[in-house]
């Protein structure tokens, strides 16, 4: 639609380490689309009740920008942020040593600037980066955009018009080392082989969305070679240790 | 494990846990076994559309309700269809009164994407003054009492719904929209039918119940379409699954569709 090859991504452009304040963040550019995402923790869980003795918790939010959309949109939390922040959670949550941050929380937020279609993916791209740029360990990085259906061909990556227009829309994160599916979901109409070329497809561009995430930790803390496998105890699964210098 | 509600037992979670690997489930069903769905039709005398589900001890009550509203600003020529589900209290010690809560919210539109995704009414026909007034279905989902899969159960009485759902007609007279007093039935074209399974342990479960839920790691709901295609797809729970496994279970919402679809067209 917008003079792409039908396996291609748009551009992409990932910055970690963009606010001060935060813990963590990141920035994301993919397409038209805007996105900052912020981390803070862990930290104190409040309100209270909600902390867990045995483990941390991880809390998201995504929202919309009023001026992301045409036309603006209500600042309020719609239906749909609210579903795409539980997704969002559902996304990352395997990815996280939560357990050693007992009664703790880590907050993820997640701010769409501008909005082109894949907000959703772009968002947990970003907020992985903003993550390890937390220093809170990882089991590995968490890479999501999406696949579908568009004019009767299945392609990578849709924009807000192809998303609208087209016959199917497949959000999909995956954590590549672990060969996890962490995100999948799909509206549209496609048959069993159609989704699995989308699959297939998707899990692609997370390879390459992948590399512009490490490019951009590498960036951030001037590493030569992050990949780092420890061997954990027998019971916890390898772990990629992206964030040792800020540990 | 995620304890949704945390109000089943550790040791209820374990012991759920350790009967999957013998290949049966706690309720004595085998791992791809559903519990009989009942379905009553047109139970609401003022609702236009309306259907009971039972699967086992679950029970689902939506009503249909028709009525004249504005287009959405995208798809001014198209009538609109909305969905929204109450947990009410009564339906579990862990429901509580207050606005929607995530899981709600996610059912709803699960149920709704499912809906709209394979184009189940005509929307270009339900416009009455294009671009200003169109009809608006509001097809409310009401747990009444939760024993797990709720989606599915959800997703059955709203297009059971549906089916029976008869359209009050509305004219324009003078740029006024008004009501003729006729109705004919909606025309519903498609029978999308969710499938939702659970991953526990190595084990793919189908209709899961309320304590089985309390023990998932990943839930992946399926929507099939009448000739099999998929419409709808959603991934929830805290851990990821493999290419295979999605695989896996897509064949399995594709065997199980068509047994409750056949279900729902008995209703009529």
């Amino acid at each position: 639609m917008d003079g792409r090859q039908w396996n291609e991504l748009r551009p992409i452009r990932i910055e970690s380490g963009v606010l001060p304040n935060a813990d963590g963040s990141a920035y994301v550019e993919m397409g038209k689309n805007k996105i900052i995402v912020g981390v803070f923790g862990p930290r104190e869980m409040h309100p209270k009740h909600l902390a867990k003795p045995h483990t941390g918790v991880l809390k998201c939010r995504y929202h919309m920008a009023p001026f992301s959309t045409d036309p603006r949109r209500s600042p309020a939390p719609s239906r749909r942020d609210n579903e795409i922040t539980m997704v969002m959670r559902y996304a990352l949550e395997p990815a996280i040593f939560l357990e050693r941050y007992p009664r703790s929380s880590v907050d993820v937020y997640a701010e769409v600037l501008e909005a082109d279609g894949g907000t959703r993916c772009a968002s947990i791209t970003a907020a992985t980066v903003a993550l390890v740029d937390a220093g809170i360990p990882m089991k590995d990085l968490v890479v999501a955009c999406s696949a579908g259906k568009y004019n009767g061909r299945v392609v990578l990556d849709l924009g807000d018009y192809e998303d609208k227009n087209g016959e199917a829309d497949m959000p999909f994160a995956y954590m590549p080392q672990l060969n996890k599916v962490t995100l999948l979901q799909m509206d549209g109409i496609l048959s069993a082989e159609e989704l699995d070329q989308c699959m297939n497809l998707a899990l692609e561009g997370c390879k390459k969305i992948y590399e512009a995430q490490r490019e951009a930790l590498k960036k951030k803390y001037g590493l030569e070679k992050v990949e780092k496998p420890q061997e954990k105890t027998a019971a916890e699964p390898q772990e990629i240790d992206e964030e040792e210098d800020d540990a | 494990m995620s304890n949704k509600y945390g109000i089943t037992s550790r040791l209820k979670l374990k012991k759920i846990q350790e009967t999957l690997t013998t290949g049966k489930r706690l309720d004595g069903r085998g791992l791809l076994d559903t519990r009989e769905i009942k379905i009553r039709t047109n139970v609401l005398e003022k609702a236009e559309g309306s259907a009971e589900v039972y699967m086992g001890n679950t029970r689902v009550l939506v009503g249909v309700k028709i009525g004249v509203g504005e287009p959405f600003e995208d798809t001014p020529g198209e009538g609109v269809l909305m969905c929204n589900a109450e947990f009410v209290p009564i339906a579990s010690p862990a429901f509580e009164p207050g606005p929607p809560d995530e899981n709600s919210i996610e059912l709803a539109r699960i149920v709704d994407r499912g809906l709209r995704s394979v184009g189940v009414v005509d929307f270009s026909k339900l416009d009455i003054i294009p671009g200003k007034k169109v009809y608006l279905i509001n097809v409310d989902i009401y747990i009444l009492n939760h024993a797990g899969n709720l989606i599915d159960a959800s997703a059955i009485a709203a297009i059971a719904a549906l089916r029976k759902t008869i359209k009050p007609v509305y004219e324009v007279k003078d740029g006024e929209v008004i009501a003729t007093g006729k109705r004919v039935p909606l025309e519903v074209l498609k029978t999308p039918v969710a499938v939702t399974m659970l991953k526990i342990g190595d084990s793919l479960i189908v209709d899961p119940s309320a304590d089985e839920e309390e023990a998932m790691e990943t839930r992946l709901t399926v929507t099939i379409e009448d000739d099999g295609n998929i419409c709808t797809m959603q991934k929830s729970g805290p851990e990821g699954l493999t290419l295979d496994e999605i695989r896996k279970a897509i064949n399995i919402a594709k065997e199980k569709a068509p047994g409750i679809r056949s279900k729902i067209e008995e209703t009529g």
